[in-house]
């Protein structure tokens, strides 16, 4: 099954390429997106057949993050067609295509079970997503760009020799091998330490560059805030829980070699640092699109904290990654909306934003309370296990820590947010034609209509595949 | 055949110092093609011989790395006018020192860790890292988004080096998609760095400051 899930958006990437008309074109990304949900309902009632070649299967965690990213996807591809219509400007053929490629290498990262392959995919999303950034063709559009392919593919190159160097720990005891997943774990307890070790660190830098863990994140910013809100969403949401999910298979490693403390020692530390630098960075931001981008660094933090205590915080961290992903969608194309309506994304500029689009300033604000952990939204579900698991830990330091930077975000990020919302509409509102359409709208209400779902009830199909999943990222006995 | 191969791994450093030390833009991108040719060679020397496949990979190494990927950047330099690298932001003379420096703690840093018994050189691991830090070194003190895209490749060819201790444990898919995505990575580079200047009119990163706090 996961071999479809590959090839069912990269054979609508064909399409959109060939098809001529720049109107009928976004279409194809919905009609893609359903095709995908379709496959990951077959999946997930059993039809999945063998697995087709057998290093491109859905192990638990796969299938878990394979399933969300068709969920976001969906809500994403159903905002698309709106988006371009207002951007008729522009040529979308490539947009199109490459978005679709997007989507199959995030599920090859999702679903791959070979650790150079998954490089391969993970580098594959970071060549996709650069003309994803590069939309709107400007001098910033441009600098946006250069920074993420150059400090994304150095990182991705230092996640290369990672990955050797956990494949040469093998090797280095003399053990045959070979870069499967299976086959590693299977070696763990006998794979050379300083060799895992260091390709651990190489890992985690490498594909935590891609995550935007802090200190690598300082190409975040600059594309979240320049590419299109559509963008910002897929990778906020979407290459960052792909680049996360590469991270949790060298953990995974690590875990069966009895080495998860320390693991959970970088984890640990390289998430608090997130939170804290995100913390700082968002206090009097002017610029609505990088908060949002700050507030990505933030959770991503979050989630390796989850990783880090483990528990109900690897629990946590797997309910986190699809909150925060859900949220970060509702927040960055309802941010795209407020943009095309003012042409501005700084506060000074942009107020009012109530009055002038009030069903999108309405979703922002909402997406502001969920993603900062405000009930009944789900964040705070997920933030509130990761918590409990650090009391259960008595790691009263660690939790102290991270309530104290929760509450730096929320204030950091609610002082932009409310001068974006509230007061009157500045003049730039009425130079710009753009105000709020069904098309636009819809999408967005249905990602936080999703968010509230699963902050008062989590589905049972969900609930299973989180509890297969938390298992296979904690340490053997 | 060690000897051989150790001989090759010491042209690769070499050619690091050559990449530290030159301020021409053409002269630099021929140099990391200079080092992709090498690496196939050692990828020859180690295991071709015998080996139809690694041949292969060998043959697909210096076609990409030691010709495609320079023609796409002299290109990118033939529709500049830019042919040096000016104030870059550590001197020349300091870049080489650094490198020697770099070089050094490779060698000593590559003694730490346990090695296969049967090692094939034992020049591999410190020339994969010394590469590593050089591709590090030229990517951070120059200001050209050519020699960046320069120090990257590096890099990479450092990493393409450790490489050669795993070519049994390597399936061919991955040696191809690797290089198949540096391909399209300096492609997709190539073509951003002719917007840069086209909007611009130079290639110095310098102009991108515009995104900052």
């Amino acid at each position: 099954m996961a071999f479809w899930l590959v090839l069912t958006p990269l054979a609508f990437a064909a399409l959109a390429f060939a098809t001529p008309s720049e109107r009928v074109r976004p279409w194809l990304l919905p009609v893609a997106a359903l095709a995908q949900l379709g496959l990951i309902a077959l999946e997930l009632s059993g039809v999945g057949g063998a697995p087709f070649p057998t290093w491109l299967r859905l192990d638990a965690i796969g299938r878990l993050l394979a399933s969300y990213l068709a969920v976001l996807f969906t809500l994403c591809a159903a905002y698309a067609p709106g988006y371009l219509a207002q951007r008729a400007e522009r040529p979308n053929r490539i947009f199109c295509a490459v978005m679709l490629v997007f989507f199959a290498m995030m599920n090859a990262i999702v679903s791959v079970q070979h650790l150079g392959l998954l490089w391969v995919a993970v580098e594959a999303t970071t060549l996709s997503s650069g003309p994803l950034i590069y939309f709107n063709r400007n001098p910033r559009s441009i600098e946006a760009t250069w920074k993420y392919l150059l400090i994304g593919s150095v990182g991705i190159a230092l996640a290369l020799l990672g990955t050797f160097f956990v494949a040469y720990a093998a090797l280095a005891r003399g053990a045959a091998t070979s870069m499967l997943l299976a086959d590693l774990l299977n070696d763990a307890p006998r794979l050379s330490r300083p060799w895992l070790h260091f390709g651990f660190v190489l890992a985690l830098v490498g594909y935590g560059t891609k995550m935007g863990l802090a200190p690598m994140h300082t190409w975040k910013p600059d594309a979240y805030g320049e590419a299109p809100g559509l963008v910002g969403a897929l990778l906020a949401g979407g290459l960052t829980s792909c680049a996360f999910t590469a991270i949790l298979r060298f953990f995974q490693i690590c875990a069966a070699a009895g080495e998860a403390e320390f693991a959970r020692a970088l984890l640990l530390f390289l998430g608090l640092f997130s939170m804290a630098v995100a913390g700082a960075f968002m206090v009097r931001q002017s610029d609505y699109k990088r908060l949002l981008a700050y507030s990505s660094v933030e959770h991503m933090g979050i989630l390796a904290l989850g990783i880090a205590v483990g528990g109900l915080g690897t629990f946590g961290a797997l309910l986190h990654l699809i909150n925060n992903g859900l949220s970060k969608g509702v927040l960055f194309l309802s941010a795209g909306n407020i943009h095309r309506a003012f042409g501005s994304k700084r506060t000074p500029d942009v107020q009012g934003a109530l009055r002038v689009v009030p069903a999108s300033a309405s979703l922002f604000v909402a997406g502001f309370f969920a993603v900062t952990g405000t009930p009944p939204f789900g964040p705070f579900v997920s933030e509130f296990s990761i918590l409990s698991a650090m009391m259960r830990g008595e790691r009263y330091g660690v939790a102290a820590a991270f309530l104290a930077l929760l509450v730096l975000a929320f204030v950091g990020m609610g002082s932009t947010v409310l001068a974006v919302v509230l007061g009157e509409p500045s003049a730039r509102s009425e130079a710009t034609p753009y105000r709020d359409a069904w098309l636009h709208v819809a999408p967005i209400a249905g990602l936080l209509a999703l968010v509230l779902l699963l902050g008062v009830w989590i589905p049972e199909p969900l609930l299973g595949l989180l509890k297969q999943a938390a298992p296979a990222l904690e340490p053997a006995p | 055949m060690n000897e051989t191969l150790g001989l090759v791994l010491v042209g690769v450093l070499l050619v690091n110092f050559l990449m530290l030390g030159t301020s021409r833009l053409n002269a630099a991108i021929r140099f990391a093609g200079l080092q992709g040719v090498l690496l196939g060679a050692a990828l020859f020397v180690a295991h071709g011989q015998t080996n139809a496949r690694v041949l292969l990979l060998a043959l697909a190494t210096v076609a990409l790395k030691g010709i495609a990927i320079p023609a796409i950047l002299l290109r990118a330099v033939r529709n500049v006018s830019i042919r040096r690298e000016i104030e870059p932001i550590v001197g020349f003379t300091p870049s080489l020192v650094l490198g020697a420096l770099a070089t050094g703690l490779s060698l000593v840093f590559a003694r730490s860790l346990p090695l296969q018994s049967e090692q094939v050189a034992p020049l591999i691991v410190p020339a994969s890292f010394a590469t590593v830090l050089t591709g590090f070194l030229v990517l951070t003190t120059r200001r050209k988004a050519i020699t960046q895209v320069v120090g990257y490749l590096t890099l990479e060819n450092g990493v393409f080096v450790f490489g050669l201790l795993l070519v049994e444990a390597i399936p061919f898919l991955v040696e191809f998609g690797v290089l198949l995505d540096l391909l399209v990575a300096v492609f997709v580079m190539g073509i951003i760095m002719n917007h840069i200047q086209r909007e611009f009119s130079s290639l110095s990163t310098e102009h991108l400051t515009s995104l900052r706090e």
